[in-house]
């Protein structure tokens, strides 16, 4: 249910237009029906991604009708060996060797189709999922960031996991089943109805009352299940939070606290949990109950048709095979259904996910920016976030090449909205950036961001060796070039120590460097391509002094003749800048140097007083 | 494992009939062909309508009383799985809760999330399909080959050579695929792992332009999960066709063989008819089997796993006997003003399973009312000193005194309530501010609870929100900024106006002002506690009546800021690397 929620408002919102679509198709959804209209709609986009394997697929369903017919064939074929089996002294030996003959063709043909079929079935649905989760992770390469920074990552990775797998599970069953079990209930029938009307009509009747049993059970249980899942959630945030912050529980003596919270909780689990269990358990014997009913009154209305010479006693067991087998594919069916429900709704997940709107392409005339000299200009530059809440309003800003700008405010006062203007991870709402005189929406953002090395201080490791890391801005490094690099960045001499030097491979994010070696991997990663621009972010604590002053030493190096912008922190880099921009609740409210700014006596002045000074 | 089987001694009752009815269930249902073969043998052979509707009413009631034993069992097993679970998860929450910072440490708290809630629902799950259906399936497979004996012995023989086969089929591909099906999700992580490095590192990789190979490197992961997958999926698709060829085979020889018998005069065309039927039975329950041991051997690795945890001990154990409350009369000259607050005495400190000591050589005394500031670079052990005071770890060597007493000889909850800790990560908890702020101390009235929030500097915050202390918050704080968790977490720890605060760099996500605000409020309002603030920021400690500062471990500093200033290196180092030189001396 939480999993709709999240997605009704894309979902909506297409289901809308699909509805519409179809109706002005050929399929004719009533527009009344939106959800099911919506439905329709991702169901067509499935069969679209299916579509390829159409050979495929006509085979799985030739096959699937194969298995079918001789799956039904057999206990005929075993009835008519019975029927040759009548008494002492009355065996027909040889017709009886024909039948079972056939019967062994029909069992190998079933065997063999089978196989095939569910193989072909394995095939196109992994496949397709495949494709469909290529084609999600290329879509996400290419999502505007507005949409990766707004959207939990957790969301979008179980979009990408685990909303696929369920698709491919439901896709799979759905496959395999639905269509043998629609098949075979056909069958069965007619078969059925070509042996004997009446004993046909009598399974007929009976064996439905197996399935309001079922759903009838079902529905009962489904708010007993509702409690309990809600109970479930309710004592697993109560562990969460506990357990979460045990050190804080402990801290504070709340353990008896929490431990009467639990077990009050825990309580009523356990009355929600024993209802829900023992109700849903009732399916199974329940069902089975009526099926004994079937049975049985296959059995006697058969035996009645058998005294009356309407039967032979063959035909008869080939019914009570049948009998016994003709709720089966209903009860798959369900759960096929069910399935297949769970399947479109994280399919309209996925597909929420790769209809979202991709960057805008590039102007077709867009120019490869090469080797920019540093000029950087902001004029009237407008952008927010939230069209609501304005945040850059009229800004300008001239940067010669060379320059040192440093950006300062405090913790969350959107310092990185000037990262994202810079780089195009964001575009500007009105005005324009410039690089070297040039709108940088008139670039390729390739050759825009090829120009700037930026580190920042959420680092990004790939798991991978440490070699790579280094190289991921040029894969095609020499080995002189990466360790010339890393002693720059003053990396190597940690790197060596490490237990198999550049090779060491990093798990993922980094777990297994400090903060500081991290840092200073980032900065090599930027130090082996050195582009003429630079933005770096300089870390505001949890590093010793001592990897410090080798990071502050190794931007320093980095800076030399470069356009830097620095998210700065410390006092000598904000001294030595040659513009400071201040920065407070998203707005850049002061620029100019340190001596201006100070003079001003505005925010900077404040800042720079309650922080630097002292009391 | 061996401690959690204690769990069904309450259930034994329960435990027991549970699959006893199951038993008899299956039993009855063993009756049914037979009873089929009687009709076709008696009742239409000799076309008697009565003994056939007769034998109609058995079949019936066989249903029945199979329908109540079934029932019966299922609610049975319900109740002893859902006891067994209950009981089970509430002795882990509370074994949880006694261990230490260590043990915590080592399991990781997700771990301990995950052998609370879905662990324990697998043991329960598995648990009540154990006593459901274990001695089920089996008895139905044997049940059907004793039947057959009874028929005829040359025939059931056919039974006792297609079980083994069919278990081999069944079992061999389980056994196959089973680990293949864990590579499968070892790839899929693999998948997984890189969906969120590039999602986390959307900056870089577009930074650096690296989209296309990232797709490229995600596209080949994809392809080798999906080979897998496919390769899995063949194997396990034999499982059906090979069972079919089998069953049936062995129904063709039984026919054969039936043929013979029934030319001999030795078996009845019923009988034959009853056989087949046997068989039929017999794979559908191998299959149920087969699944139900893979449902059962999770629960049994989820058992192991809680299991597990039922053996970790605390290392922090309380003493004995005589453990001391903290407030009544000490042996040692307590409350004499000599006698320092806080006092290490060459402690020596290592985590567990660490080769080198966090700490090393640590003594110092603070005395009642004064400030103690904390510096060095992070990993340099400044949280791992001030986690020692209420004795969340052991020191390895030394001691640690509080009022002149080892935290050893505490109650460890009469020590804890002399200390009101503010954590480096502000965590509140889902419930209104005052039950917050009540964590400190449980009748606090809501009077004490302003006093608090005014020198947290956090009046304002409860002030923007209108609600006052009713004001909810949500889980992990959530609708609340960094800044204000932070300060509605020191005033959590003062409503107990603990003897020592302990504040972990606690004002980090607070502006300097606000920062300076609060120092000068905890000074001015709580003259006689003993205050160790832990700070990454010079300026925080400055003016502390005496600073530590540490590095790698090490008490390379001790005294106030100017004479530090001449005579440690390390603390110079920081200052300066933070503040120009005119202000460092100032």
């Amino acid at each position: 249910m939480k999993n709709k929620s999240t997605i009704n408002p894309h979902a909506s919102g297409r289901g809308g237009t699909a509805a519409h679509e179809s109706q002005a198709g050929t399929l004719g959804i009533p527009e009344c029906m939106p959800p099911n209209g919506r439905q329709t709609f991702i169901v067509k986009r499935i069969l679209d991604y299916i579509g390829h394997y159409k050979w495929g697929v006509l085979l799985s369903l030739c096959l699937a009708a194969v298995t079918v017919v001789t799956t039904l064939y057999a206990p005929i074929l075993i009835g008519d060996g019975v029927d040759l089996i009548i008494e002492a002294g009355n065996v027909d030996f040889e017709r009886l060797k024909a039948v079972l003959w056939k019967m062994a063709a029909v069992i190998s043909i079933t065997a063999v189709s089978q196989w095939l079929m569910n193989h072909i079935n394995n095939k196109i649905t992994y496949h397709v999922v495949e494709d469909i989760r290529t084609k999600a992770f290329g879509h996400l390469e290419n999502l505007p960031l507005k949409y990766i920074d707004s959207h939990p990552s957790g969301d979008i990775i179980s979009r990408i996991i685990a909303d696929i797998d369920q698709f491919s599970d439901g896709l799979l069953m759905g496959f395999t089943q639905l269509f043998t079990g629609v098949l075979t209930i056909l069958g069965t029938l007619g078969f059925m109805f070509y042996v004997n009307a009446w004993i046909a009509l009598v399974v007929v009747c009976v064996t439905p009352v197996s399935l309001l049993v079922a759903s009838y059970i079902a529905r009962k249980t489904y708010a007993m299940f509702k409690r309990q899942s809600e109970t479930r959630g309710e004592l697993t945030g109560l562990i969460d939070e506990m357990l979460g912050s045990q050190k804080v529980v402990q801290a504070f003596g709340y353990e008896e606290d929490a431990g009467r919270r639990f077990e009050e909780i825990n309580e009523r689990l356990r009355g929600y949990s024993l209802q829900a269990t023992f109700f849903s358990s009732i399916t199974n014997p329940a069902t089975r109950f009526v099926n004994g009913l079937v049975y049985a009154s296959v059995g006697v209305t058969g035996a009645y048709a058998a005294v009356n010479g309407l039967l032979s006693v063959g035909k008869l067991s080939s019914f009570l095979s049948y009998a016994n087998q003709y709720t089966k594919p209903f009860n798959e069916i369900s759960g096929v259904v069910t399935e297949l429900q769970n399947a479109l709704a994280s399919a309209a997940r996925v597909f929420a996910l790769i209809d979202q709107e991709p960057l805008k392409p590039e102007d077709g005339d867009a120019v490869e920016l090469e080797d920019a000299r540093g000029n950087v200009g902001l004029e009237h530059v407008y952008f927010s976030y939230n069209p609501q809440v304005p945040l850059i309003e009229d800004f300008n800003l001239q940067v010669k090449p060379g320059q040192r700008i440093a950006i300062v405010g405090p913790t969350g006062c959107g310092k990185s909205t000037v990262i994202n203007l810079l780089m195009r991870f964001y575009d500007v709402d009105s005005g324009c950036v410039k690089v070297d005189g040039v709108d940088i929406r008139h670039m390729t953002r390739k050759s825009l961001r090829a120009n700037y090395g930026m580190v920042l201080q959420e680092t990004w490791l790939k798991s991978g060796t440490i070699r790579d890391n280094i190289a991921y801005g040029k894969q095609d490094a020499s080995e002189e070039e990466i360790i010339q690099a890393a002693k720059e960045a003053h990396a190597h001499s940690f790197i060596k120590r490490m237990p198999k030097g550049y090779d060491t491979v990093i798990s993922e994010d980094g777990g297994n460097l400090s903060q500081g070696q991290k840092q200073l991997l980032c900065i090599a990663r930027v130090m082996l391509c050195l582009p003429p621009m630079l933005i770096l972010d300089e870390a505001t604590s949890s590093i010793d002094t001592r990897t410090e002053i080798r990071i502050q030493k190794a931007f320093a190096k980095m800076m030399e003749g470069r356009t830097s912008f620095i998210v700065a922190h410390r006092l000598s880099t904000i001294k030595e800048a040659d513009m400071i921009l201040v920065m407070r609740d998203g707005h850049i409210v002061e620029q100019g140097n340190h001596e201006a700014l100070l003079q001003k006596g505005g925010f900077y002045a404040r800042l720079y007083n309650s922080q630097f000074a002292g009391t | 494992m061996r401690n959690l089987l204690k769990y069904f001694k309450d259930y034994k009752l329960e435990s027991i009939l549970g699959p006893l009815f199951k038993l008899l269930e299956a039993s009855f249902e063993l009756f049914v062909p037979l009873v089929m073969a009687q009709i076709i043998d008696t009742g239409i052979k000799s076309r008697d309508m009565g003994y056939i509707l007769g034998r109609g009413g058995i079949l019936v009631l066989l249903g029945i009383v199979g329908l109540a034993c079934s029932l019966t069992a299922q609610y049975f097993s319900a109740k002893a799985a859902v006891g067994i679970g209950t009981r089970l998860r509430g002795d882990l929450f509370r074994h949880i809760n006694t261990l230490s910072y260590n043990e915590i440490d080592t399991a990781g708290t997700s771990t301990l999330v995950t052998r609370m809630t879905s662990d324990v629902n697998q043991v329960q799950a598995g648990i009540n399909l154990t006593l459901r259906l274990f001695l089920r399936s089996p008895f139905i497979v044997f049940g059907a080959m004793i039947m057959a004996f009874t028929i005829n012995v040359k025939a059931a023989l056919i039974f006792a050579v297609a079980i083994p086969l069919l278990s081999i089929v069944v079992f061999g591909v389980m056994l196959i695929t089973m680990p293949l099906y864990r590579k499968v999700q070892k790839q899929l992580d693999q998948v997984l792992l890189i969906t969120r490095e590039n999602l986390l590192g959307a900056r870089v990789v577009r930074a650096f332009n690296r989209q296309e190979d990232e797709t490229a490197k995600f596209g080949q992961e994809n392809d080798t999960l999906v080979r897998l997958q496919v390769f899995v999926g063949k194997i396990s698709a034999l499982m059906n066709p090979v069972t079919y060829v089998l069953i049936n085979g062995a129904i063709i020889v039984l026919i054969w063989t039936g043929a013979w018998q029934v030319e001999e005069g030795v078996i009845t065309q019923g009988e034959v008819v009853a056989l087949v039927n046997y068989m039929s039975q017999i794979l559908v329950e191998l299959v149920k089997l087969a699944n139900l041991i893979i449902s059962i051997s999770k629960a049994l690795a989820c058992a192991n796993r809680i299991s597990g945890i039922f053996a970790l001990k605390s290392t922090i154990v309380e003493k004995s006997g005589d453990a001391y409350n903290g407030s009544g009369p000490m042996p040692s000259a307590t409350g004499s003003e000599a006698v320092p607050k806080v006092e290490f005495r060459n402690l020596d400190f290592y985590y567990a399973g660490a080769k080198e000591p966090s700490l090393s050589r640590i003594s110092f005394s603070a005395m009642k009312g004064q400030t103690i500031g904390i510096i060095g670079g992070t990993g340099s052990g400044k949280t791992s000193l001030v986690n020692l005071i209420p004795r969340f770890y052991d020191a390895a060597k030394g001691a640690v005194l509080v009022d002149g007493v080892d935290v050893r000889d505490y109650s460890l909850s009469g020590l804890r309530s002399k200390i009101g800790i503010v954590p480096q990560k502000a965590v509140l908890f889902k419930g209104s501010l005052r039950d917050n702020m009540k964590w400190g101390k449980k009748d606090a009235t809501d009077q004490e609870i302003h006093r608090a929030l005014d020198t947290a500097q956090a009046a304002e915050v409860v002030m923007s929100k209108e609600q006052g202390l009713d004001l909810m918050i949500e889980q992990g704080g959530k609708n609340l900024s960094g800044g204000q968790k932070q300060r509605l977490t020191i005033a959590r720890a003062l409503v107990r106006q603990p003897e020592i605060l302990i504040l972990d760099d606690s004002a980090s996500a607070l502006d300097f002002a606000t920062d300076a605000a609060l120092r000068k409020a905890i000074r001015e309002d709580t003259k006689d506690m003993t205050v160790f603030m832990v700070s990454q920021r010079a300026t925080t400690i400055k003016n502390a009546d005496q600073i530590l500062v540490l590095d790698d471990g090490k008490l390379v500093g001790l005294g106030k800021h100017q004479e530090l200033l001449e005579n440690c290196q390390v603390y110079r180092e920081i200052c300066l690397s933070q503040l120009s030189k005119e202000e460092v001396a100032q």
